[in-house]
Parts: structure tokens; sequence; C-alpha cells
């Protein structure tokens, strides 16, 4: 017990590895959101006529729609009127042509990051498109993906350069009138990353974008947005790590898939964004909007997510299995430590004929953390033989924290075959007996234990993520048995 | 606006009902009136539940708020004791009690043959006597604060059982109720209520019954109240035969003290909208609660069960297995809860939902979920929805079945597993058997 003891105080006390800020002047609107907002963010961004029309209306049916209260997590009021809602680094207007040009400064970040922006990042063999605070800075190995006929771009730029294609499949997921926070982020998202895979490719590398808040109180709301057409493929990861810092910070990301026939698209996060201290103080309000729409036979998306960071993390990455022998998956593994508070699961909307979906999650719950699943699966009239297979494994490390699951299951067809499954349980104490007589220090045995809990989501992650979610487990797990 | 009107005025008749029951010291004696009053204010804070209510998010309760209802008559004199058996067990010898229209029937009823120990009281009568049990028990466990229907049935409650088993008594023999609805020509509301109180290391068996004779709209609106003492053993078992226009909401608020044993059978058979909330709150340790429950649905029935189970002290058991049959455009909604408390550990806690659909009309909605504030706990759920698998249809007609006879015996099958926890035997057998009277129109209406 003295050891498990003194261990969980060490866990308790492990500090957030990544916090810095770096201090570089940010050229900020003035805090507060009205429509004149909406209309600048759009003008410094130089937006066609058709995106500022597309913010205006998700901002007036923002302004019509009521904060949701329903999620399983507590937070005080956030005042949106306070909050700065664009920010980008100075050198905006004559944007950096290569690496020198790039302020010294962020280049320190992302190396503090691990970000391979240098040399090391070809070897690495991931192109980032690394999104400091809202303006992207640099875009590598864009040629060549422009040789394959990929376009993997800041969002920005896809508009100025493809807006044809913006216009086309922006909000077509999530429409601007979809939810609270979707329509917030559609009226006033500052940048985020697109990607096209035109016909019959497959993307030859995964790729990937760190996003990283910076500048005190700027809620950063990205747009991503993934076309995958007839017969592409692509790996998208998505990495998330932030300053240490007192204010809560608002993010709301809007994700949208879009495949294809025949198209498959895997989507990687890890989160390790600033969880708060371990007494609850600051911490990121993660409430984002994920969704892919299997739009085309055969069709396959899958999601994949670590869940380690922020203060309150609140998001359902989902598909709409439209087209026909389409498939649907999700694997997740959400931890919360201290006060930190998650309400995450997936939502599977079966519509096509033969379409399978698969959900496996692991919530883990530690010191006071609470920890949610929340899932939907729907299968609906016209969907003949769809098959859903749901998994949601909890485990409790100490008393004071808690799990929780709310499955919501509906069927309309009588082919349909559904299963759910749920335990919750502490880890095992004859497992920890059995590491510990072996000569396994009370760390080690946790973090074997919990990875072999996780074991069937990792699987799925990309190896370099798969590697990094193995080492952040164990950092936020330091010293996890009372 | 309007539709704050429309609210009123579907309130409106059921407040006014409660005037009645103010002036009257017999219904309401001075201990029973502020509960009477806070329940009705309550109801008329709630209103009648939307689809905007979680808990009913997939139950339109409209027909019932719409319905213009008066309070049902006490027409006894034409339910005749061959009405009335098809729903009674013959071969349980204990008392029986019918209600008719919500009110008790002395001439149907036979309470000579009362075991030891065992006081079984009509409730109207207990309270305008102001029977001890009463004051220490009725609406002290039902959570009329925050359920609509269970205020509306405290504040306006007329008649019902109440069972108290004293301290250390074991009867053998099972007490029946049976609470029938007699339709008449305007649309019906009644109130049954039932209490029952197990003393310590005691022990009882009660069958629940709900059926009406003729057609005709009605609302069943009852509240069951359980007490089980400590280390006492209830049995119950609550069988549902409402009719065709009938609708039922009724709700179980079951409070268990250390190391008693409940199961609870809840077999829903008929009726245009049956919904039933289960609060079992598990409040001492080393307590046992099973909660069982079977449906049929057919045309365009539907069956909700919401069940709460609230592991409040560490050491406790639970189970629920509820099972149903879809058929037709026959709707189910499932949605259990389990609650584990902070400090309630070594609990151990499980749920089953599964259901089977036979039809591509029907629907069912099944949410299964944890709350769980304790780490050293066991808690699994899990549910099903799938329909007749056509391996085994294939292996019995390879065996000379015909194709009707496989799928009856599959869909029997099915059913068979919770039918085996019937406790009470007569029960269980009738019950079995109308089931297989059944199942051939089950297959012809969603063929």
């Amino acid at each position: 017990m003295v050891d498990s003891t003194s261990t969980l105080d060490q866990w308790e006390q492990s500090e957030y590895k990544y916090g810095f800020v770096t201090d570089i002047e940010s050229d900020s609107l003035p805090p507060g959101l009205n429509e004149d907002v909406v209309r600048a963010i759009s003008a410094k961004k130089n937006e066609p006529e058709f995106m500022l029309e597309w913010r205006l209306k998700a901002y007036r049916s923002w302004l019509k729609m009521v904060e949701p209260k329903w999620p399983n997590v507590t937070y005080p009021e956030i005042d949106f009127q306070k909050m700065v809602y664009y920010s980008a680094p100075k050198q905006d207007k004559d944007r950096p042509k290569s690496l020198d040009e790039v302020d010294p400064k962020l280049l320190e970040t992302y190396t503090k990051l691990g970000i391979p922006l240098s040399e090391q990042k070809m070897l690495a063999g991931v192109a980032v498109d690394a999104v400091f605070d809202s303006v992207s800075v640099a875009t590598t190995f864009k040629s060549k993906l422009a040789e394959m006929g990929i376009i993997f771009s800041s969002f920005s730029e896809a508009v100025q350069d493809h807006p044809e294609l913006i216009q086309k499949w922006l909000g077509s997921v999530v429409p601007v009138t979809d939810n609270f926070y979707s329509a917030l982020n559609s009226a006033v998202f500052s940048d985020g990353s697109f990607v096209y895979i035109p016909k019959g490719v497959r993307c030859p590398m995964e790729l990937s974008t760190y996003f990283r808040i910076n500048a005190m109180s700027t809620g950063q709301f990205e747009r991503t947005l993934i076309v995958a057409d007839e017969g592409a493929s692509v790996s998208y990861l998505e990495g998330c790590t932030a300053p240490m810092r007192d204010e809560n910070q608002l993010h709301a990301a809007v994700v949208e898939l879009v495949a294809l026939d025949n198209a498959t698209i895997k989507y990687s996060t890890v989160q390790n964004w600033y969880p708060g201290d371990e007494n609850g103080v600051g911490g990121i309000y993660n409430f984002v909007t994920k969704r892919g729409k299997c739009l085309g036979k055969n069709s396959h998306i899958s999601w994949t997510q670590v869940e380690t960071g922020s203060a309150i993390t609140w998001k359902y990455p989902s598909c709409i299995l439209q087209g026909d022998n389409s498939v649907g998956e999700f694997y997740s593994v959400a931890l919360t430590n201290n006060y930190q508070q998650a309400d995450t699961g997936s939502k599977m909307i079966h519509i096509g004929k033969n379409t399978r979906s698969t959900i496996i999650s692991k919530g883990i719950s530690a010191g006071h953390g609470q920890n949610t699943y929340r899932g939907g699966v729907t299968i609906n009239k016209g969907a003949d033989n769809a098959r859903n297979f749901t998994q949601c494994d909890s485990m409790l490390i100490g008393s004071e924290c808690g799990a929780h699951t709310f499955p919501y299951i509906e069927v309309k067809n009588k082919t349909a075959h559904m299963e759910h499954e749920a335990t919750t349980s502490k880890i095992g104490e004859d497992q920890l007996f059995y590491c510990r007589q072996r000569g396994i220090s009370m760390e080690d045995s946790v973090n074997m234990i919990v990875n072999g809990f996780c074991k069937e989501v990792f699987r799925e992650l990309p190896m370099e993520f798969a590697v990094e979610a193995q080492k952040l487990l164990e950092v936020s797990l330091e010293g996890s048995v009372g | 606006m309007i539709e704050v009107q429309e609210q009123q005025n579907q309130l409106t008749p059921y407040i006014d009902q409660f005037e009645r029951f103010e002036q009257d010291s017999e219904l309401s004696p001075a201990h029973f009136l502020p509960i009477r009053k806070a329940a009705i204010a309550r109801f008329a804070e709630l209103g009648f539940p939307t689809n905007r209510d979680e808990d009913w998010r997939f139950t339109n309760v409209a027909p019932i708020a719409n319905m213009v209802t008066s309070p049902a008559s006490q027409r006894t004199a034409e339910v005749s004791p061959s009405d009335v058996s098809p729903f009674l067990y013959p071969e349980l010898d204990g008392p029986l009690l019918v209600f008719v229209n919500g009110r008790y029937c002395a001439s149907l009823s036979h309470t000579q043959s009362m075991p030891d120990g065992v006081r079984v009281l009509n409730l109207a009568e207990a309270i305008s006597a102001g029977d001890p049990v009463i004051e220490e028990h009725l609406a002290r466990h039902a959570c009329y604060q925050d359920r609509a229907f269970a205020a509306l049935n405290t504040a306006l409650f007329e008649d019902g059982v109440v069972v108290h088993v004293s301290k250390g008594a074991t009867p053998d023999k099972t007490i029946q109720v049976l609470f029938i609805t007699s339709p008449e020509s305007v649309a019906t509301v009644a109130y049954p209520r039932v209490l029952v109180v197990a003393d310590e290391s005691s022990q009882v068996s009660i069958v629940e019954s709900y059926a009406s004779v003729g057609p005709g709209d009605y609302f069943v609106n009852s509240v069951t109240e359980v007490v089980a003492g400590a280390n006492a053993t209830v049995d119950i078992c609550r069988v549902e035969h409402e009719g065709d226009n009938g609708f039922h909401i009724g709700s179980l608020h079951l409070h268990q003290y250390r190391s008693s044993r409940v199961q609870y059978h809840l077999m829903s058979l008929g009726g245009r909208l049956i919904s039933h909330d289960v609060y079992a709150l598990l409040d001492g340790e080393g307590i046992d609660c099973s909660l069982n429950g079977f449906y049929v649905v057919e045309g365009k029935q539907q069956v909700d069960n919401h069940l709460w189970v609230d592991h409040a002290k560490p050491h406790c058991d639970s189970r629920e297995f509820f099972k149903g049959v879809l058929a037709d455009q026959g709707r189910g909604v499932f949605c259990g809860r389990i609650i584990v408390r902070e400090g309630a550990q070594k609990t151990d806690a499980k749920q089953t939902n599964q259901s089977l659909l036979l039809s591509d009309r029907a629907q069912i909605e099944s949410n299964p979920q944890l709350e769980i504030f304790a780490d050293d706990v066991k808690c699994t759920h899990g549910a099903t929805i799938g329909q007749i698998s056509e391996e085994s249809m294939f292996y019995l007609q390879s065996r000379g079945l015909s194709k009707a006879a496989a799928r009856n015996m599959l869909v029997y099958a099915f059913a068979a597993e919770v039918m085996a926890t019937l406790k009470i035997l007569p029960v269980k057998t009738k019950l079995e058997a109308e089931l297989f009277s059944r199942l051939p129109r089950l297959e012809t209406t969603s063929a």
C-alpha cells in the first residue's frame, strides 16, 4: 500500500510535459462575436462571396440555437462575447516561401513538439500542415502529393485555389444548422486542412496535421474536410498538444469526411491538450463535431482516437453509412485523470443495404476523472442486413472516479443484427499481484495492464501513432494505483 | 403560447378531479392530505411528458393527454365471475382481491383463506382507519416529485391493496390481486395503488394482474410501492393484459433493506401502450434484486420499460433480464440504468436486453446504461437485436418440421428463458400456454 500511495502521489503531481507559450505578437480581432466579426474574418482571409454567405447563414442559425446541456459534464458558463475569434501570426500577408522565412520561434515550438518540419520529416515520411493558431505556416510535401493530383493544403489556400471543391463538399456532412458548436465553428472558423484524393489514387504517405493552440484566450475553430473520390484511399493523422495555462479555452473543431464509391478514409487522432492541473484548474474544452459520410458503394470510414488531454472532451465521431455495403468503424481510448471529464462515443447511422459498423471503446478513469461513453446506433428501414457490433469497456482506477455508459440503439429493420456489450471493472488485483511478484514495479505493471486493455484500439493506429499513444498513456498513468 | 395553453387544457380535468379529494376526509385524512396536495401541485408543474423529455423520446403520450377522461364509475355489477376467470389462477388458493375500475369488489374477491401473519387490506379502508403501516410507508417511496404520472396517481388514487407481512411470517399461499377495467362509452381513467410491506425476515409472493373486459378507450395509471425489510423475500409477478384500446402507465417503487431478496417479473401481453417504470433502491448490504421482463407486441402496440437500479450500498447484486418479441407494427422501448453510488463497492450488476424482430415494420429502441462512481465493481450490460436465425430454421425444417412450426418453436424458445424465471408454477404454465396460442397470430400479422 505504501508503494501504491506514493506512486499515486507521483502521478497526481506528474506535470504536463508540453506546457510552454511561444511569445509572438498576434494580429487579433477584438473579443466578441457579431456579424461584423464574421465579415471581418471572411475579408481577412480574402474569401469568395459564397463563403461569406455560408458563414453568415451559420452565424444566424447559431443565434437561434441554445447551448446544449445534455452532456454528462460540468463546466462554468462560457461567455462567447469574451472570446477572440481571430488571431494570426504577424507574417500573414507575405507568407513564407521556405523554412528559412518561417519565424524561428515557431520552428522552435515545432522542434519542442517534435514535429518533423526539417530533414527528419522526410525520413519520417510525414507531410505536415502545421496550424499555428489560426493560419497555416508551412505545408510540406505538397509538391510531391500534387504530382499524384492529391490536394493537401490549409483550408484558406484551398478556398482560394479550389473554390469549386469547397463549395461542393463543405457542409455536406455537417450542415451549418447541425448543432450549437458546429454552427459557431462554421461562422468563425479561421483555418484548417483540406484533403482531396482523386479517383483511384492511394495516398502514398500518412497525412498529418499538428494543431496547436497559442495566444491567450483564443478559441480555436478548425475545419477539416477530407474528400476521397472513387476508389481513393487515405490515412490521416491528427495530433494535438497545447501550452500550459490557467485560462480555459474553448476548442470547437469540425471534421467532415466524404468517401465516394470504393473509397477508404482512415482518420486517427491523438489528443493531448492541456488537461488542467491536479485541482481541475484550467485546461482545454474540446467540443468537437466529427462526422464521416460513406456516400458511395463499398466505401469505408474508420475513426481511431486516443484521448488523454483536455479538461473536458465532448465528441462523437460518427459515420453515416449511406452507400450499400459501406463500413464504419470507431476505435477509441479515452483516459480521464484528476478532474478531467470526457463524454465521448460514436454514432453509426445505417441507411444503405449490407452496411456494417463496429464500435470499440475503452474508457479509463482515474483520480476524480469522469468518463462517459455515449453512443448511438440507428438502423433505418431500408438498411437490410445491417450489422453492428459495439463493445465498450471501462476501467476504474481509484475510488473517486466514475465511468458511465449511455448507449442508444434504434432498430427499424428486422434483418438487422445488433450486438452491444459493456463491462466496467477495476484494474485486476490478481493481474497486478502476478506482475508484482515477478519483480515488475507497480508502475510498469499498471502500464502493462492498461496497455493490454487498450490493445484492440492501438492495433488500429498507424505505427508512429501507436508508439506515441502508448507513451502518452504511460505518462498520463504515472502512479495510477491506489 | 398556444402550446402552453394547450398543456393547461390537458391538465385541467385532472386538477378539477382533485377538488373532490380535498373535501373528502375519508380519502384524504389529515395525515395524508399534505402529500396529495404536494403531488397534484407537482403534477400541475410537470405536466404530461413530451418527446422532448429524455425518458419519453420514443413514446408519445399525447393520446393520453388529449383523451377526455372521466373517473371510471363503479359498475361492478356488470363484471361477472366469468369475465374475470380468464385472468385468475384457480390453482392458487390464497386470498384474492378483485378491483373493478379501480375500486374494491367484494363479491368477486375472497379473503377468508388469509395465512397467519399476513394482513391484506383494501387501501380505502386502511387510509380512513389510519393504519400505522399507511402512515409509515404510503407515498413515502414513490418518487412523485419528478415523475408526472406517479404524482397524478398519488394525488388521485381512491383504492388499492395493502399487503403487510409481519416479522418472521412465511405464508405458503400466493396472494392474487386483479385490477379489471370495464370500459364505458366515454374514456375512463383509474388509479390503482398497491403497497406491499414485508417486515424483517418475512416472505411473501403476489400475483398482480391488470386486465379489461370489453372494448373502449381507457387509461390506467398505477403505482406499486414495495418495501422489503431486512432479510425479507418478496416475489411479485405482474401480468398486464390490457385491452386493445387501453393505455397503462405504471410504476414500481422498490425499497430494499439489508440482505433482502426481491424477484419482480413483468409480463406485458397486451394494451395499446404499456409503459412501466421500475425504481429499485438497494439500501443495505447483501441485497439481491432481480428484475425480469417479457413482452409481446403486435398490431400498433407499444411497450416501454424504464428501469433504474440504484446501488446505494456495497455488496449488492442486481440482475435485469428483459426480452421482447415484436411483430407487425409493434414498438418496444427499453431503457435500463444501473447507478452505482460512491462507496458502493463489490457491486455486481448485470443487465440484459434481447429483442426479436419478426416484422420489417416493428421497431425497437434499446438504451442499456451504466452510471458508476465506485471502482471495485463488476457491471456488465448487453443488448442484442436480431431475427430468427436462418440456420436454426433450416435445421428444424430438415428434421421434418413445417416452416410455421419451426418458427413458432424458435420464438417460443426465445421466450422460454424468461418464462423459466417465474417461480409461481400456475402462472408460468398459464402464460406459456397463452404465448403458444398467440404464436400463429404473430406469424401471420408479420408475414
